[in-house]
């Protein structure tokens, strides 16, 4: 049979199964959203391709996301599924430059789960929610049979009060843009890893779980005119740069030098032949600055928590149809920077 | 980061190149044997430092793109089977075999687990005692010690429910293969430092005189690349074909000892197949006729059916030097690491992988 006659209804691409690989934040989790969500639930909020969406009611402008949290273990040095699903979703509303004001919390328990993990869980949520000022105003509770859940998984949407005329998303930047990275990469994810696999270093590596609104907040009081922001969750700054030079159709350039990862990180990625730009941070992200404000903004990221090794690293080149994004080495050669296939996976040797 | 940032620092990095333009007077193609030395030099762009008279081919030494398409397909089949668990280090779960991956085979029910050392699976083999656990033993000289000492441990502590399934490959047999070839372009090799770690440097000597070819002993860092680039090179420029070590700060000449013993002890050598190239003699490890109780392909039954590659990939011409990957009309086109046609698309450390990664 010709296999060029045969059409299939979804294009599933070869996998007839979905795979974890789908849901590692990369090609294969971009091809379900190109070839499954987006031309199924298509408007033009969905395909801005931003963290969230800015919705218009009158004159009052909010941003609403959404986002689930599965994470194993439930507690890990730096934080837990709790303060994860709360910074997490907060995030996602300040890369649309929103005040975060309201959540919704989802909880889908398995059944057997301990009343004194949940009421932990619950505490941290209830923390994380203070600190940022949000309120928890709606939830649901679900509970499954034994061995259909994995503890408990949580789902949380925001919505935010956007109270500024800009409009940051990656059809916003313009060449010449300096790109800022607000802290070090990578502490999330070997966290978690370590906790997972029971890796030990010697010392304990923290998640770097934070909310970011605050620092999203003091560039807009400080007049930045901010062109787009987004997070480094699952993908990492490989992702998040592929993902707005595409979004953008904008070439990239950064430097490797420029971008910070502790000791400590590296020798884990060395180890486990792992690529730090490639691990998923929950308290880091990038922003999309004019360049004469580069200074300014960096100077702002340098003060707020989490921020002491922030940096420009790199600029906004010229506009092309399929836009590379380019590093260069402390060697001074460049090589492009792709996004992985699916979750980085430790390498035999 | 000590012993590694002094290895990626610029001023000695620029100043081997310009030892390297010192002594170079004509054209010269050089084959780096490892995966991991391909991804450095692919990774920094350490081939658009040198001049352009050096060439550097990428060689078969990638464990993930040789190990064959059967061996896969086997270790699919082991995950299905009910009450199987099968462990395997993480970067062979995207491989195709001639239908799936183990992915797929874990999203279609079987258990496949990742882990970090084979002697993970002892424990895990205790955890399930009613459960049969595989490791998919796969890899260079450099994976053959713990595999062996994995199975060593099981026979002592009396663990019956744990296997390798194994598809162990070696060096040297793979190196002969590309001299011998009648279409070999490579006329000075850097090996694999990590090969060299356990197993010492004397298997080298005999390839090195009977080819009239130079074999330098390489790490695997932008530093330990270029000097072993320098190494070869003068060597060739002054008619030379040794056996050098540029790796001295791990590779001793006779090796790791207890290592090369209990890989003897446990394995056995045996022809075996390449992904891309073919079966070459005397090239690969299976346990040894006293382990047989931990071979998984016995204690399973399983029937190996052949299965074909596609025909449009030239992954094996890549892995021995003969062609580069962007040659191929496949690469990046109907070839990419979400649908790779050939083995070496879709390991990190893969010549087509690398190429695609940070070159498109």
């Amino acid at each position: 049979m010709d296999d060029s006659t045969l059409v299939c209804p979804l294009p599933v691409n070869r996998h007839p199964l979905v795979t974890i690989a789908h849901g590692g934040g990369g090609r294969l989790m971009h091809q379900l959203i190109e070839q499954i969500f987006i031309p199924a639930f298509n408007n033009d909020h969905l395909t801005a391709r931003h963290d969230g969406a800015t919705l218009e009611l009158g004159a009052t402008r909010l941003a609403m996301t959404t986002d689930s949290y599965v994470v194993q273990p439930l507690f890990f040095p730096g934080g837990d599924i709790g303060s994860l699903a709360v910074n997490g979703t907060i995030n996602d509303l300040a890369m649309c430059g929103a005040q975060p004001r309201w959540l919704s919390a989802a909880f889908i328990i398995e059944e057997g789960l301990p009343m004194e993990i949940l009421g932990r869980v619950v505490q941290s949520m209830r923390s994380a929610a203070l600190a940022a000022g949000v309120a928890l105003v709606t939830g649901d509770t679900k509970v499954v049979e034994r061995g259909k859940g994995d503890g408990i998984f949580i789902n949380t949407t925001g919505i935010g009060l956007v109270d500024h005329a800009l409009d940051i998303r990656p059809t916003s930047i313009r060449s010449g843009d300096a790109i800022l990275l607000s802290g070090d990469l990578g502490r999330h994810a070997i966290a978690i890893m370590s906790a997972r696999e029971g890796l030990s270093f010697e010392s304990t590596v923290e998640s770097d779980c934070a909310p970011l609104a605050d620092t999203v907040r003091a560039l807009l009081a400080a007049g930045i005119e901010i062109h787009c922001l987004r997070d480094l969750t699952r993908g990492g700054l490989a992702s998040a740069l592929v993902e707005i030079a595409e979004a953008s159709r904008s070439s990239l350039t950064i430097t490797e030098s420029a971008i910070s990862v502790s000791a400590q990180i590296r020798g884990a990625c060395e180890i486990l032949g792992l690529d730090p730009l490639c691990l998923a941070n929950e308290g880091r992200f990038i922003a999309f600055i004019p360049r004469l404000q580069a200074t300014q903004a960096l100077d702002i990221l340098k003060i707020a928590s989490g921020g002491a090794m922030a940096a420009i690293i790199g600029q906004v080149g010229d506009p092309s149809p399929s836009p590379p994004v380019l590093l260069t080495t402390p060697l001074g050669t460049t090589r492009v920077i792709e996004m992985l296939s699916g979750e980085q996976l430790p390498r035999i040797c | 980061m000590r012993y590694l940032d002094e290895y990626r620092e610029p001023a000695a990095i620029a100043a081997c190149i310009r030892a390297i333009r010192d002594s170079v007077t004509r054209e010269w193609r050089l084959m780096e044997i490892c995966g991991g030395q391909t991804h450095s030099i692919v990774r920094y762009g350490l081939d658009r430092l040198l001049p352009e008279t050096i060439s550097l081919l990428h060689g078969p030494g990638c464990p993930v793109c040789v190990t064959p398409v059967e061996a896969i397909d086997l270790a699919i089949a082991i995950s299905l089977r009910p009450g199987a668990i099968l462990c395997s280090f993480g970067d062979m779960l995207r491989v195709p075999g001639s239908s799936i991956d183990l992915f797929m085979a874990r999203a279609a029910g079987g258990d496949v687990r990742v882990v970090y050392s084979p002697l993970d699976c002892l424990q895990i083999a205790r955890d399930n005692p009613a459960r049969e656990v595989v490791f998919f033993a796969v890899g260079f000289e450099t994976t053959a010690p713990a595999n062996a000492l994995a199975v060593a441990q099981a026979e002592q502590a009396g663990i019956s429910n744990f296997s390798l399934l194994v598809s162990q490959v070696l060096v040297p047999p793979a190196i002969e293969a590309i001299l011998s070839s009648p279409h070999n372009r490579v006329q000075g090799f850097l090996a694999a430092g990590h090969v060299c770690t356990i197993m010492g440097c004397d298997q080298y000597y005999p390839l090195a005189s009977r080819h009239r070819v130079p074999i330098v002993v390489t790490g695997f860092e932008p530093l330990d690349i270029l000097q072993g680039v320098l190494m070869c090179v003068r060597q060739l420029e002054s008619g030379r074909a040794e056996v050098e070590n540029q790796y001295t700060r791990t590779v001793r000449a006779e090796g790791n000892r207890p290592a090369r013993e209990l890989i003897s002890r446990v394995f056995r050598v045996v022809d075996r197949h390449w992904r891309g190239i073919g079966v070459i003699p005397d090239s690969g490890l299976a346990l040894a006729d006293n382990y047989r109780q931990f071979d998984a392909e016995t204690r399973f039954t399983l029937t190996v059916t052949p299965a074909s590659e596609p025909t449009d990939c030239i992954a094996g011409l890549v892995m021995q030097g003969a062609r580069r990957p962007h040659e191929c009309p496949a690469f990046g086109t109907t070839c990419t690491p979400e649908s790779p046609r050939g083995a070496p698309m879709v390991s990190t450390e893969g010549a087509c992988a690398a190429y695609y990664q940070y070159r498109r």
